[in-house]
């Protein structure tokens, strides 16, 4: 068995009633392990686009393919998975209770994660982050080690392929 | 000029070439039933139950190879369907299911008889949808029809508000239908991959074929058969592969599998290549994955992409419908040598043949044997149970018969009316039901259908009074405690019944009365003596059922079997 590793998929879809419904209900019916799912319209807005983060090994992630190209609502499955990309996912962190150090404390890891302040009052602060999927992770991490009350909310990761590969 | 949704619908199906519709109706389709109350265009099935009615539909479908059509009204007609539906998908029929629904303002209300049949289905379904615009109806009916039938065919579900049944669009219904995300590869097969597939195959010194019901269901019967002959590979099939190959066939081995014949079994085991053609390797096929088919190449044809490599990983893998795929293989066909293998097969055969203990009186090999003499050229629809497998053990099969089973999701009370189904899509030809005194009971109602619909099928119940495929694993895996599986328990203080003079039963129901009180014919065989007598007796009666009840042994097992999960090579051979 190979490795158990995330991978990513983006899948354009019918923009109709129940196709997410139908998408996600694949993945709890065949018990895939999905990690995050987005999903917005495109540039037409009869299609949309969906970034799927998965866990798997090589022959689930196959399957997982082939299964999503066998509904008629699916009209195009891409693997992203080791393909030059864009990614990001939004991240907003409310960290409460904290005194006058922490505050400072909490500005310089803003500005080492090259997050924003967009809000703050009275003893909670408030983070912006688009970042990586695993750089978002990182944050997190080291925002439970520090404080005791925090809130976190997360978009999951929106990627889509770059246009000029020939640095990387 | 605009019309109704209701007149498209007639319209609709009209065009698609639909006889007949199995339809049960019901306050959310009294539009689409008043419509269909104008027109002689249909043959309109009344049903006793939506389960008999969507059986029947698959019974219908896969006899004919056309799309069975289903008509029921929302909630809980659309909830009877279900089952079919899950059936149809695991055995790929095509259907095309129109489900009533409350309007679309109440949707969502938790309305009278509302039920979201789509969201429901979603994964027992190739497609399903609710029609939201009346201007949407045509195309959606146009898709329904070709995605049920083309690809891998399957159950589409289009569930029609009762407001969109009554309002008025656009009256043409489009010839033609694209749909982006939905390309079947229906005539198209990789040449180099079937060129590697057939090289392998080629190569080998033990080669075995093993076919499955895509091969039936693509009716690549005759190429199939042509293939082995020219290249002398025996073949096995799966439970819904047979008939694949005449059944008598000196290349045909028998069925592989749990209950698979010892010899077939023997031959995967030890072949070097296994050529499989539809076939999605189901877990009753392979047994325990990691010691199936161990010493073996596999090549895998299947239209269905996401079944190559899923339960079994294949050497060569072939994205390609069985007759397209086999038509080229043919080209290329070239004499093998094979007989050492064949002569080592046949040796399994003789060591371990089918056969069974004729000791406990009437055995079911023996009315299988009679049903073959007796009605030979037939098409043979089961239920599911021990006596579904002694059929596909003992039946014989030839060009001229079919046999009609519910293989993928093993659903009690399909077969009575899906023999139904396909008498009334094949009236000019013999249509045998094989059933059992448990999965008979599961839809017995539509004997009242097959009565007033005038339909002459053969059922035989084999009734040994137990859930007898629960009972023979109580038996063999659980110390014999037979818990909740006898269907005749404290028979002996069943209430006599008034007025009847004649011997009763000690068991219930009394099946030969049964069918008599709705109109149908029955006879109780007991003894092989009795047995010619009510085969003839069955033949003079052309227009309702007969029943013939045959009282078998509680004790008869199938076997050989394999305890899920184990190799197929360790059978149970009793």
């Amino acid at each position: 068995m190979s490795e158990m590793k995330n991978r990513w998929i983006a899948l354009y879809v019918e923009n109709q009633v129940g196709v997410l419904a139908k998408v996600s209900g694949l993945f709890s019916a065949k018990s895939y392990n999905l990690q995050s799912l987005t999903v917005g319209t495109t540039e037409d807005e009869t299609v949309s686009r969906m970034t799927v983060c998965v866990t798997s090994d090589d022959i689930t992630f196959e399957q997982i393919k082939k299964q999503l190209n066998c509904m008629v609502e699916v009209i195009k499955v891409i693997d992203l998975t080791d393909v030059p990309l864009h990614m990001k996912e939004i991240l907003f962190a409310k960290v409460m209770h904290v005194d006058a150090a922490q505050i400072n404390e909490i500005f310089q890891i803003a500005q080492v994660f090259q997050a924003d302040v967009v809000d703050m009052g009275g003893d909670s602060v408030m983070l912006e982050c688009k970042l990586t999927e695993r750089r978002n992770n990182e944050l997190i991490a080291l925002l439970k080690s520090k404080f005791k009350r925090i809130s976190i909310v997360r978009g999951g990761a929106v990627a889509i392929e770059t246009i000029s590969t020939g640095c990387r | 000029m605009d019309i109704t949704g209701r007149k498209l619908f007639v319209k609709a199906l009209q065009e698609e070439g639909v006889d007949t519709i199995f339809g049960y109706p019901g306050g959310m389709v009294m539009d689409l039933f008043d419509e269909l109350y104008k027109t002689d265009l249909f043959h309109l099935v009344l049903p006793r139950h939506e389960q008999g009615l969507i059986h029947e539909a698959e019974g219908y479908a896969k006899s004919t190879g056309k799309v069975g059509v289903c008509l029921v009204t929302s909630g809980p007609g659309a909830t009877n369907i279900v089952t079919g539906l899950a059936d149809a998908h695991y055995d790929s029929i095509p259907l095309v299911c129109f489900t009533g629904q409350v309007p679309l303002g109440l949707i969502g209300n938790d309305a009278f008889q509302e039920v979201d049949i789509v969201g429901m289905t979603r994964s027992i379904t190739k497609y399903g949808v609710t029609v939201r615009k009346r201007s949407d109806l045509g195309k959606i009916i146009k898709m329904a029809f070709h995605i049920a039938k083309t690809g891998k065919p399957g159950p589409v579900l289009v569930d029609i508000p009762k407001d969109i049944q009554s309002a008025p669009g656009p009256a043409n219904y489009p010839v033609n239908v694209d749909i982006r995300g939905y390309k079947p590869i229906n005539d198209n097969v990789h040449i180099g991959q079937l060129k590697r597939a057939y090289k392998l195959l080629k190569s080998a010194k033990k080669p075995l074929i093993l076919a499955g019901g895509g091969v039936n269901i693509s009716c690549a019967n005759e190429q199939l058969r042509a293939f082995a002959e020219k290249m002398h590979v025996p073949v096995v099939t799966t439970i819904m592969g047979k008939g694949a190959v005449p059944t008598t066939h000196p290349l045909y081995v028998g069925n592989s599998g749990m209950h698979g014949k010892y010899a077939a079994n023997m031959a995967v085991a030890n072949c070097d290549v296994l050529f499989s053609i539809g076939t999605r390797f189901n877990d009753r096929i392979t047994g325990d994955l990691n010691e199936f088919a161990p010493s073996a190449k596999i090549v895998h044809i299947d239209i269905d992409t996401a079944s190559i490599s899923r339960n079994v990983v294949v050497d060569v893998p072939v994205v390609a419908d069985a007759k397209v795929a086999l038509e080229k293989l043919l080209e290329w066909a070239e004499p093998k040598k094979t007989s050492e293998w064949r002569k080592q097969i046949q040796a399994w055969d003789e060591k371990n043949p089918l056969a069974m203990n004729q000791d406990r009186g009437l055995s079911p090999q023996c009315i299988m044997n009679w049903i073959n003499k007796e009605f030979p050229h037939s098409i043979y629809v089961t239920d599911v149970g021990q006596h579904q497998m002694w059929a596909t053990q003992f039946l014989e099969l030839d060009e001229g018969s079919k046999l009609i089973t519910s293989g993928g999701f093993g659903t009690m009370g399909f077969g009575f009316p899906a023999a139904i189904g396909a008498k009334i899509a094949n009236p000019d030809k013999q249509v045998v039901c094989i059933t059992g005194d448990g999965g008979f009971q599961m839809n017995i109602q539509e004997l009242a259908t097959a009565v007033t619909e005038k339909v002459p099928v053969t059922v035989c119940v084999l009734n040994n009074f137990y859930l007898g495929m629960v009972r023979q694993q109580q038996e063999l895996f659980y110390g014999k405690r037979y818990s909740a599986t006898c269907l005749c328990k404290d028979a002996a203080e069943l209430p006599k019944y008034r007025g009847i003079k004649d011997e009763v039963p000690e068991y219930a129901p009394d099946f030969v009365r049964l069918a008599e009180s709705y109109g149908a014919y029955g006879i109780r065989v007991r003894s092989e003596e009795e047995m010619e007598e009510a085969f003839a007796w069955a033949k003079t009666h052309t227009d309702v059922p007969t029943i013939i009840e045959f009282l078998i042994a509680t004790e008869e097992l199938v076997l050989p079997m394999v305890k899920g999960g184990n190799p197929i090579s360790e059978m149970i051979l009793g």
